[in-house]
Parts: structure tokens; sequence; C-alpha cells
């Protein structure tokens, strides 16, 4: 086609973007890879072949790597970290920033590189994908500066097992590593066996850099590769990927202590209100599904539109999808590239066949192999499998709402909880909407923003842990110092004879606000040290833990109340304890068969007193995120909390647990100190005194044990935390892995009454939300 | 309603492809549909994202990129509106709207014959400028209605369009009272384009909107939905006078409301973004846009065009270094 031709048709024609460097890169290191271990890349041991998905061909071979080479990794990062921790903030920082430079200096190499590997559109890897991953490291560069004077009890947790998916090889790369080296740790880090080339070209970087070898190891492979990472002597484990993978993960490292980072699947809402810019919510569309083929953790796949303008809407949608390009990834106006792989590709089509409603296909030729066309599936109901399940692949699906609370209910009818967007032109009901989605991030008016200030992450089946900003670091540091001995169980006292007491008193469990006898009809008795008779204290079991929880749940408003009302309810129970002193002094000590039953009384009070001190001070911030607009990060609380207290201090362990959760708007099911529950059989009466609503507060007394299971698998839970004497770390993270709840079980003995600093309470109490608002009048 | 009926018919046939819908019937307006324009959003915002990102997701190369630059000079209104305009300035003009590439290299490009898409000057010139491009079949159009501000009697802004259409002018280029946009008074400034239309005839009736003065997205686009209901043949963004002229941002807006009024109307309005337009990769990422979001049929003189004066200047060299490849300079191209 000539000039002429063309003047009158006004095709865009071919624009490649050439991949002869890339190629040349890869062929220079011999097409043959090795892992990165220690700084050298090993002998290629057995080998597997990575493609080109947009075209079928070979690209380069990759080793599978060994359970040598994972344990080679883990003892060079292990051996490196000291040296990396003890360089110093400023020292990483410098590192960091040569990293960043290094990247953008390479930044054409790498898109190229990372599209050949993946499929997806030269424009994305050249303008989001790797601009992106620099500025993570030029952040990270950053925290390194500063950790040493803002945060100086942080240090690196050691060894971190990094596994990342394949649909942003470079930047989830990013993701992990800036802030773990940033914080002192040391890496093994493995790339998804699809996607390794991005990983293993930073490797390259990282000895340009000059990186200390151990700092960043780099093994490639299939899953098996994962599980043996995950196996290993690590001291954290980081993971992106799908949600089954997650719960493996969670299940797998059940019980060893370490902490983990699970960004997992999503089903994220794409809500559109009828005062929405329309226009703008359809281009936002396809920056939200057909943005690397829908293969993306966050994509907006359940688009939501309100009745009154769903016609217009989809009519509008229906012909911006036919004017998307589908094709050679490398095209510059390609809009839309490649599938991953045919397996993922197969999954997608098979998913669409099984699905009922009106399926329509972008206008846009279809080329053969590895693609798939942009789909819409309107007409859906919650009710459909696509409404709920993850397609990871370009295929939106949408139903409609009447209300902005039928968005809400219906936005967060899912098992997932990462992300979501808000249309809407007018800032009540979009301020309105966002912070009652269940999502740790939401979007107004856009999508698909990410920035390395603003913290990334998940609620429900989509993970937990952050990801960018001060709160991403949480996830790879720890406070300094030594941490206690492991806690050890304390065994009830024993006795035999029941002295008959002046009048009868019943304790019995405290559920919703009312005194409730337990569902199986047991007590035990509680002896004091002397073998005398204290009373009875009911066993719950687990339909009493279903009735708190539900009790809890009911409870929301909590949540809602303002953080001065939640502050002066915990005055008030201070107030209310400190008139009973004496006798919960008296009966702690008699309880325990000691004498700091007044220190436990007055700390209680004075842990009452912070919490309510920190209820309406522990804010979120505004983000620095490079636009126009606010990233704010929220601070919400997680829900319900389920918590086993500690077998010691049994006022004070309950209190130092339910204080600062409350404080922020949890309910909370308490299970009581094991050996000396009937102090919090007492404490119920304060709480019935001091205005505390029903189900906010839920306390049951009973075996640790047999309580562990049925609290830690409650789906309706969202967070369950352990100080008890029994180790139930396996039992709870076992548990947790069924509706991926955090898990927070401190097998550590804590000093209770000299405990200063709330702030892991408060942490562990709240989750971080991240609210982008651009704004322009 | 009267309005309506009264110019509904009034299109002449005037032979020229250049000329708004001289190809299908010209937009005859339709009542104020005030429910209609109130319902326009624009979220500056998401706006300008879709607006920075669009020249990186489309991109034309080689001779794709040759055909593309030629088709921004087939949509250019060549303009001068200066106070020191003469006859002779006029002149040369119009003589470049005729040749506005060397004969060799459009010779090279097999595109000997290519014209600008009209010249536009101020009333004064409009003889001199018919008479420069006598027998070509290039329109003239006029800036009027007391260009740039507006404000002169509306009387007179009607008489000069008149007198305008009487000169030869085949295009007249109004400016709108921007002071009703800004205080809500959408029935003034429907009454007023109606005005327009009727005053101009036959002659088709672009409305300049002046984007930069209107203070917000949302005013851009509840006023190009009035004008156009008023029965503008094109819309346009600004006079060149105006501190901001036309960018990618308003053109998204004005070109959503245009689709818009097509869909609900079935009559299909041009646009004409003007001023601040200089480089050829401008020029491109301007057609991509309205290729992208109102379709090939739009890429045509006849509802598209620049207003544009340097920007002929920076396509002539590209065009040589396609030919050539060699990168050229200004002064091997014939100036205006």
């Amino acid at each position: 086609m000539g000039v002429k031709e063309i003047f009158e048709s006004m095709e865009y024609g071919p624009a490649p973007e050439a991949a002869g460097d890339a190629l040349a890169w890869i062929t220079d290191q011999g097409a043959r890879f090795g892992c990165f271990i220690d700084g050298a890349f090993t002998k290629p041991g057995e080998m597997f072949e990575t493609r080109n998905p947009a075209n079928g061909e070979v690209l380069a071979e990759i080793t599978q790597a060994s359970a040598a080479d994972v344990a080679a990794a883990v003892k060079a990062a292990r051996a490196a970290q000291p040296g990396w921790a003890k360089l110093g903030g400023k020292g990483r920082a410098r590192a960091l920033y040569a990293l960043a430079r290094l990247l953008q200096k390479h930044s054409r190499l790498f898109a190229v590189l990372e599209t050949l590997d993946n499929g997806k559109p030269i424009r994305e890897s050249r303008d989001i994908d790797i601009p992106l991953a620099q500025r993570h490291f030029y952040h990270h560069a950053g925290m390194a500066q500063l950790m040493e004077t803002e945060l100086p009890d942080a240090e690196a947790l050691g060894v971190c097992g990094q596994i990342i998916p394949w649909n942003f090889p470079l930047l989830m790369l990013a993701w992990k590593v800036a802030p773990a080296l940033a914080m002192g740790n040391t890496v093994v880090l493995k790339p998804a066996e699809w996607t390794s080339l991005a990983a293993l070209c930073f490797a390259d970087i990282c000895r340009q850099a000059g990186l200390p070898g151990g700092v960043v190891n780099i093994v490639t492979g299939d899953g098996a590769v994962g599980e043996q990472i995950v196996g290993s002597e690590v001291d954290k484990i980081a993971f992106t990927g799908s949600t089954e993978v997650g719960r493996r993960i969670r299940t797998a490292t059940a019980g060893r202590g370490i902490p983990l980072t699970l960004e997992l699947g999503g089903k994220s809402p794409y809500i559109v209100f009828e005062d929405a810019d329309l226009d703008s919510a359809v281009e936002g569309l396809v920056d939200a599904i057909w943005f690397n083929g829908g293969q993306v953790c966050c994509a907006g796949s359940r688009l939501l539109v309100q009745e009154g303008v769903s016609g217009l809407f989809h009519d509008k949608l229906r012909a911006r999808m036919d004017k998307l390009r589908i094709g050679d990834p490398l095209d510059k106006s390609i809009d839309v590239g490649a599938i991953v792989s045919p397996e993922q590709r197969a999954r997608i089509a098979a998913l669409v066949e099984g699905s009922r409603g009106e399926i329509h296909r972008a206008a846009a030729p279809v080329p053969e192999g590895c693609f798939y066309p942009p789909t819409l599936i309107a007409g859906l109901s919650p009710a459909d499998a696509l409404m709920q399940d993850e397609i990871f692949g370009p295929v939106l699906v949408s139903t409609t709402f009447r209300t902005p609370s039928e968005a809400v209910e219906i936005a967060n009818d899912t098992r997932y909880g990462l992300a979501a967007s808000v249309w809407s032109e007018n800032i009540n009901t979009a301020l309105d909407v966002a912070p009652k989605l269940a999502a740790g991030v939401v979007w107004v008016n856009g999508t698909n923003m990410f920035d390395a200030a603003a913290p990334f992450g998940g609620v429900r089946e989509s993970g937990f842990g952050r990801e960018g900003g001060w709160e991403g670091l949480l996830a790879y540091s720890k406070p300094r110092g030594k941490r206690g001995k492991p806690v050890q169980p304390i065994a009830a006292f024993q006795g035999k004879e029941a002295e008959p007491q002046a009048v009868d008193r019943t304790a019995k469990l405290y559920i919703g606000g009312k005194q409730a006898r337990p569902d199986g009809g047991y007590a035990r008795n509680v002896y004091d040290k002397r073998g005398g008779l204290i009373g009875q204290a009911p066993i719950a079991n687990r339909k009493d833990i279903r009735n708190a929880v539900e009790a809890a749940q009911g409870a929301k408003a909590w949540a809602g109340a303002s953080a001065h009302n939640r502050a002066q309810v915990l005055y008030y129970i201070a107030e209310n304890l400190a008139a009973r002193a004496d006798a919960f002094a008296a009966s702690v000590d008699r309880l325990t068969g000691g004498k700091t039953g007044a220190k436990e009384v007055e700390a209680s009070v004075d842990r009452l007193f912070t919490a309510a001190a920190w209820a309406d001070k522990f804010d979120g911030r505004v983000a620095q995120a490079p636009m126009r607009g606010l990233a704010v990060a929220l601070r919400e609380p997680c829900g319900v909390i389920g918590a086993f207290c500690p077998d010691e201090m049994p006022l004070l362990g309950l209190v130092s647990v339910m204080a600062p959760a409350i404080a922020l708007g949890n309910r909370v099911v308490l299970v009581a100190s094991e050996p000396f529950p009937l102090v919090a059989t007492d404490f119920y009466q304060v709480l019935d005194t001091s205005d505390v609503p029903g189900g906010v507060v839920n306390i049951l007394t009973g075996r640790h044990a047999e309580l562990a299971p049925t609290l830690a698998q409650h789906m309706d839970v969202e967070a369950v935390w352990s100080f008890s004497g029994t180790d139930l770390a396996a039992e709870i993270e076992r548990g947790a892995a069924g509706n991926l709840k955090r898990s927070w079980v401190d097998t550590k003995s804590r000093n209770w009454l000299a405990e200063s600093d709330m702030r892991p309470f408060l942490e562990a109490a709240s989750e971080v939300k991240s609210v982008w608002v651009p704004y322009g009048a | 309603m009267e309005q309506v009926d009264s110019v509904q018919d009034t299109d002449t046939a005037l032979g020229q492809a250049q000329l708004p819908q001289t190809l299908e019937a010209r937009n005859p307006g339709v009542p104020l549909d005030m429910d209609w324009v109130m319902r326009a959003r624009a979220n500056r915002s998401a706006i300008e994202r879709r607006a920075a990102t669009l020249p990186g997701r489309r991109s034309v190369k080689k001779d794709h990129q040759a055909a593309w630059m030629a088709r921004a000079i087939s949509c250019m209104d060549l303009t001068t509106l200066a106070g020191d305009d003469t006859e002779g300035r006029v002149r040369r003009l119009c003589a470049k709207a005729l040749q506005p590439v060397r004969a060799d290299l459009l010779a090279a490009l097999e595109l000997g014959g290519l014209t600008t898409g009209a010249v536009c000057v101020y009333h004064d010139m409009i003889g001199t400028a018919v008479d420069a491009l006598q027998g070509s079949g290039l329109p003239v159009a006029a800036v009027s209605t007391g260009f740039p501000a507006g404000l002169s009697p509306m009387h007179l802004r009607l008489m000069e369009i008149e007198e305008s259409v009487k000169a030869g002018a085949e295009e007249i280029d109004i400016v709108i009272s921007r002071r009703r946009v800004l205080t809500g008074d959408w029935q003034g400034l429907y009454d007023e384009m109606r005005a327009y239309r009727e005053a101009c005839g036959p002659a088709h009736v672009k409305a300049i909107l002046a984007t930069g003065e209107l203070g917000t997205l949302q005013n851009v686009a509840r006023a190009s939905l009035v004008c156009m209901m008023a029965g503008s043949d094109f819309i346009k963004t600004s006079t060149g006078k105006e501190s901001v002229n036309a960018t990618l941002p308003v053109s998204l807006v004005m070109i959503r409301a245009i689709r818009d009024y097509h869909q609900r109307t079935g009559f299909r309005v041009g646009y004409k973004p003007a001023g601040g337009i200089s480089k050829a990769k401008d020029a491109v990422s301007y057609l991509a846009l309205i290729k992208e979001e109102l379709g090939d049929r739009w890429l045509r003189p006849d509802l598209f065009r620049f207003g544009a004066s340097s920007l002929l200047g920076d396509i002539e060299r590209q065009l040589e270094h396609h030919v050539t490849g060699a990168y050229s300079a200004g002064w091997r191209h014939a100036m205006a």
C-alpha cells in the first residue's frame, strides 16, 4: 500500500519495536541460563524452554533449579545477610540507587525483554511496568537512607524467600526485592517459570551495580522450586500469585513462626454510578480489564452499573471494545497482546464457553496463536459463577444495581478483596462508598494506579500484608532487640474438696452483651494455689464460638462509631475497673496465687487509657504519589478478631488484647486465660456498666486447644491472635488458611506489666486501605 | 422551535469536498434539551490521563506517517489573523494553500494536487482570498461576530456575518459569548448560536468556544452540546488569542460531545482544534484521537480541520525527510 492509498484509508500500519538488542542480550548470555547464586550465574542444569507467547518461538533455555541450588542460594543469602545489614541504611541506599539508575539506563532492554517473554504490549512494559519498577527502587533507596533515623527500632528479618508471578515479571520483582534490601534483608527470589528473563537480566544489573554476592539470589523453575524455597530455612515468605497456591503456602508454613506476605487473586468490582463521566468510565475499563490482557490480580473484572444508565453505558462500552487493536505485542499501536501461555488461553476460553449471559467479543480480528479477544459478558447475576470466579484474562462480566448501598452489597459479595473502582462525579457518593468496599485499594474515578509510596495489598482471600510505602516496610522488618523466651503453658491449680460458698456464684460466658450458659452445659472447678475451690468456669464449645462470632459480626456499628466515642467507652471501662480495683486485685491474687494483683489492675487501667488515647490518633496518611490528587492510606479495623489470651496475668492479658482491638473499631471474641478464667467472668460486669455495646466484646472460657481450630477456621472471623501458653501456632495458622485470615501467634513470652508500645497491637488490629482520589475542576 | 424549521433546508450544494456536510445533510440543530445538557460530565483527571497516554498508544511509521501528515495538510485551515495583514500577505497565503508542499515532494508521494482545506482570514481580506483562490474549489473561511472577544453589539455581529457571506466567505467562524457559559445561560447561548446560524444562510458555521476561557471541561462539554443543538456545522476550540488554545484533553471532551450528538440525532458535526498545534507529531496525535473516538469518517476536511499557521512548515520538513532520508531545513520550503 502506497502513501496515496494510505492517505485514503488512514490505517495505522505496522509500528514494530525492534527486538534486536534484547535478543542479542539473550544470545550474549549463551541463551542458556543458570541460576544466580552468590553473585554469579551457576552452570546451567536441567533445562526447560521459555517461549515468546506471541509466536511460540523459543527465546532461551532456563534452568530448573535443583534442591541443591535452592539450598546454595539460601546459604549464600544467609552468609551475606549480616554484612548487608551492617552496611547500614546509607550504604544500602547507594546500592538501591545504583539499581534504580541501571534499570533506567537499560529501560528499553527490560521493556522489550518483558514483552518478548510475557506477551504484553510494548506500550505497557515501556510506559508502565519498567518506570514503576524504577520508581520502586528509587523510593526504597530513600527508605534505606532514612531507616536509622525514622525506624530506629526496626531491624531486618534475615533471609526472605520471594516467589513472584508471570504477569508483571520485573515489577513484581521490584516490589519484593526493593523493600527487602532496603531494610537489610537478603533474598532468594523465584520468578515464574514462563517469565524468567527479566529477573535474570536484573541479576546482570546486580553484578553491574556491585551488589555484594548473596544479597540477591535468583533461582528459576516451576512450582517445585517454589515449594523448596518455602520449605527452606528462611525468615520470611513473600508470595504473589493465585489464592490456591497462597493457601498452600499458609498451610505449609503453619507453626513455623515466619511472617508471610500473600498478594493473591481478585475479582475487583468496577462501580459506575449514573452521575459518572460515562465516557471516561468506559475508557477506565480499558485500563481496568484490558490492561495486560486482564492478567492482573487487581483487574476491574466485575462491572456494576447503575440500572438507569446501564443500557447507554454498555452501548458505549461495546463500541469502545470494537476499537481495541489485538496483535503483535511488539507493535506500538497494539492494545491487547498475547496471553502468556497456551494453557492460560485454553483456561480462559473454557470459562467463557461455560457461561450464560450476553457475550460480546471485540470486533478486531484475533491473530492465530495465543491470543484471546477482549470479551464482555453482560446480564449476569451475583449467582453466576463468572461473577465470583477469577478468570485472569481479558473478560469482563457485568451486572446492575439500584442504589449506593446495593452497589456496596454486590461489590462485597465475594471471597476476594483486592481492589475496587468507584466512578461518580458526586464527592459524597464516591467518598461514602470507597471506605465501605472490602478491598485493600480503592480508586475513585480511576483504575490500576500504582506507586511505590502508596501501599498495595488485599483483604479476605486476596491475601494480607502491604507492599509500598512505610506500611510495606513492616513486612520486611521486625522490632530490634532480644525476644522473650518461648512461652510456657501454666497448669491450673488442682484441688479436691468443694468448700461451700456463702452465696453460690455462677460465672457464665459473655456473648452479645449478655451472660450465657455454655452450650455444652459443662463447667470445671477452679481452685486456688492451696487447692481451695474458687468457683466453676464454664467450658465453651464450638457452638459458643459460633454464637460469639455471630454476635460480634452483628456489632458492626462499632466500627462506624467515632473514634472519640470509642475512646470514651474505653475510659469508662477504665473508670469502672478502677472503682473495683481492690476486688479485682484480690481476685487475681487468689486465682494466680501471686501478689501482683494490684499492679495488674493498675496496669490494666493504664492500658485502657493508652488504647483510649490512641483511638483517635492512629491515623492514616496521605502518600506522595505522583499525581494531582490524594492517595490516602486509611486505617480500618480488621473486623472480628478472635484472640486467645495469655495464661498468665489473667486480667491484664485480656485487657491488653482487647483494648487496642476495640479502640480501632474491631469486635473481639476473647478466650480467657485457661488456668485462671474467673477474673474474666468478673470483668464482663465492668463491661456491662461501661456502655460497651453488646457484641463488641465477647468472652469465653474453656480449653484453648479445643477452641483454636474452630475459631481459626471460622470463615466470618477476619483475624485470629494467640498469646496462649498452649502452643497453638500450627493449629491456628493452618486453620487460618481457609479464608486466609490474618493470624498473629506470639510464642514468645512478654512482660505484660512493662509493655509500653501499643503500636504492634494497633498495627495488627488494623488494615491499610489505599484510596486514590485524583481530582481536577 | 420555528428556527429549526427555518434552517432545515437551506443547505446548498457548494460542490467542494472540503466544505462541511456537502456529502451529507447539514446539522439542522434540534430543540435545546436541558436535561441532556446538564447530564454532560467531564472528569478532568480521567480525560487528561486518556489524552496523555494516547500518543503512546498509537504510532504511525514510514509511508503511513507520510500519508497521515499529508492528511493533516488536507484538513488544514491555513490562517492569518493579524492586524498587519495586507492584500499581498493574503495572496501569498492563498498561493501556499494551493501548493502547500513542494511539487517534487508531492510527486514523489503521488499526492500531486494536494491542497489545504481552506484559508481563514478576517472579513476585510475575504475578497482578496476569494480572488486568489478562484477556480480552485478551496473555500474561504472568515472569522466573525466581533472576533476574538465577541462583545460587539449583537446586530453588528449578525451584520458582520451577512457581509462576510456576501463577500464570498463560504465558512464563518463565529465566537460564542463566553459569559453565557460562565453564568449558565444556556438558553441565551442557544438563541445566540441559532441567530448566527441563520445569518450564515448557506455558509457553514463553525462555533468557536474559546475553551481557554470557559473555566472547566464540564462547561466545554455543555457548550459543545448547546452549539450543536443550535445548528453548528463545526465546533472549534479557540480563537488562537486565548492564553490556552487547543489541547488534547479539550479536544477529547468536544469530540465525545460530537459523538453523543451523532448517536442521538444522526447528524455529524465537524471538529476544529485551533491554536498551539505546530508540530507534525502533534497533528498525528490529533488525527489518532479523532480516529479512535469518532471514527475514520471524521478524518476528512468536511468534518475535521486544523486551525494552524506554523504546523505546515514542520510537516513539510518531515515529508522531505521521508522522501530523501535526510533531515530537512526550513528554507528549503516555500514560505506562506
